[in-house]
């Protein structure tokens, strides 16, 4: 029951949030994309520095159990992967999760894209053991897998820079993030 | 009326959000519930790909005759069986999310805009036809690509740069490389 509370709270405040920043608006993405608007570019690096920064804070004084941090494998088809959402991305100007919060804000194009995205997700469960044998070079792993770069705690992931402490690792990343996103310009292309 | 926030509000916000998912469960992500709603939609149809067994001390195990929905022992398997669950309640409530953004305060979404994004409609043109198979086909290559990567802009990139988690630089450098110029070249204007 908590567990479902929880889901509610924070996938009801994602949705919430996605609307309110800007991208649930595929006119914003692709402005982002064509780098000719990159409000979205802004809030999303300052987002990512941000949160990182928080996290490994309350990670090294024990506020957040590192049970928590949950890192996904490192794989050559992360890349191929990505790339092939990059055509969807740059094409529609949606995403898997800002769809969903763009058709609740009443963007209705978005359910031929989630209907596009249940196809293309079953077409990958059912090539995925002919990819597995033919074109096994997708699943090797990139530097052991789940690894991270900063020192987490969790030791099931470990650290590719492990000499140093987790923090201050992840705080030089967060702050080139924030950074990044505050001397970003409005646009690059006009 | 454009209700919505500047760039660092937004980007505090949003970044709030994502560490308040790990602080009470775990990493957001959505792209695995495409593949949790057609597993539960298929197995209606073809049982054997979702199987629980029930073992004698109880537990559980789950499998399928899929090779994708039966790897790491049957976890989708396990969360469509079970799908009144965090993941799948989770982007149920995104569209209420979504819904109740565009009603308190905005922005709205504006009618000429429910269909078709004016940047589509300032290059491809106003044919609802056209739009609707440039969606679908979005939707293909993103959950397709999503899929193979093991997570998509919410798992890998978000959460997972906040981690530090390698995987999330390398999906973001997939996609850029590709996203910006086909952005660039279909949306000229």
């Amino acid at each position: 029951m908590k567990e479902i509370l929880f889901a509610i709270l924070v996938g009801g405040s994602f949705g919430f949030i996605l609307h309110k920043v800007g991208a649930t608006n595929p006119n914003k993405i692709v402005g982002f994309l064509r780098l000719t608007d990159l409000h979205l570019a802004k809030v999303i690096l300052f987002a990512i520095g941000f949160s990182s920064l928080l996290l490994f804070i309350l990670l090294a004084v024990g506020l957040i159990d590192p049970v928590h941090i949950s890192v996904k494998a490192s794989y050559a088809g992360v890349i191929v992967g990505g790339a092939i959402f990059g055509i969807g991305f740059g094409l529609g100007g949606y995403c898997p999760g800002t769809t969903l919060a763009a058709l609740g804000a009443g963007r209705k194009d978005s359910m031929f894209m989630i209907l596009g995205g249940l196809v293309g997700a079953w077409v990958y469960v059912l090539v995925f053991g002919w990819l597995e044998t033919n074109m096994s070079w997708l699943f090797d792993k990139i530097a052991g897998g789940k690894v991270s770069l900063a020192v987490t705690g969790n030791d099931a992931y470990p650290a590719l820079v492990d000499g140093m402490s987790g923090v201050i690792v992840a705080g030089v990343i967060a702050v080139l993030f924030m950074g990044g996103a505050a001397l970003l310009p409005n646009k690059l292309r006009n | 009326m454009n209700s919505s926030w500047g760039w660092l509000k937004s980007g505090i916000i949003l970044g709030l959000s994502f560490l308040l998912a790990v602080a009470l469960v775990k990493p957001i992500g959505v792209s695995t519930q495409y593949v949790i709603a057609d597993c539960f939609i298929f197995c209606k149809l073809k049982p054997e790909l979702a199987v629980e067994t029930v073992n004698d001390d109880g537990s559980k195990t789950y499998s399928s005759s899929n090779a994708y929905l039966n790897k790491s022992k049957g976890k989708y398997v396990k969360k469509t069986l079970n799908i009144a669950s965090y993941g799948f309640i989770f982007v149920l409530a995104m569209f209420a999310g979504g819904f109740l953004a565009s009603r308190l305060g905005g922005p709205r979404v504006e009618k000429e805009e429910t269909w078709i994004p004016q940047v589509w409609r300032d290059n491809l043109g106003s044919s609802w036809m056209k739009r609707m198979i440039g969606a679908f086909a979005s939707g293909f290559f993103i959950l397709f690509g999503a899929r193979m990567a093991g997570g998509c802009t919410s798992g890998h990139m978000m959460s997972g740069m906040m981690q530090t988690s390698l995987s999330g630089y390398l999906f973001a450098a997939g996609v850029f490389a590709i996203a910006v110029p086909v952005a660039i070249i279909v949306f000229k204007k």
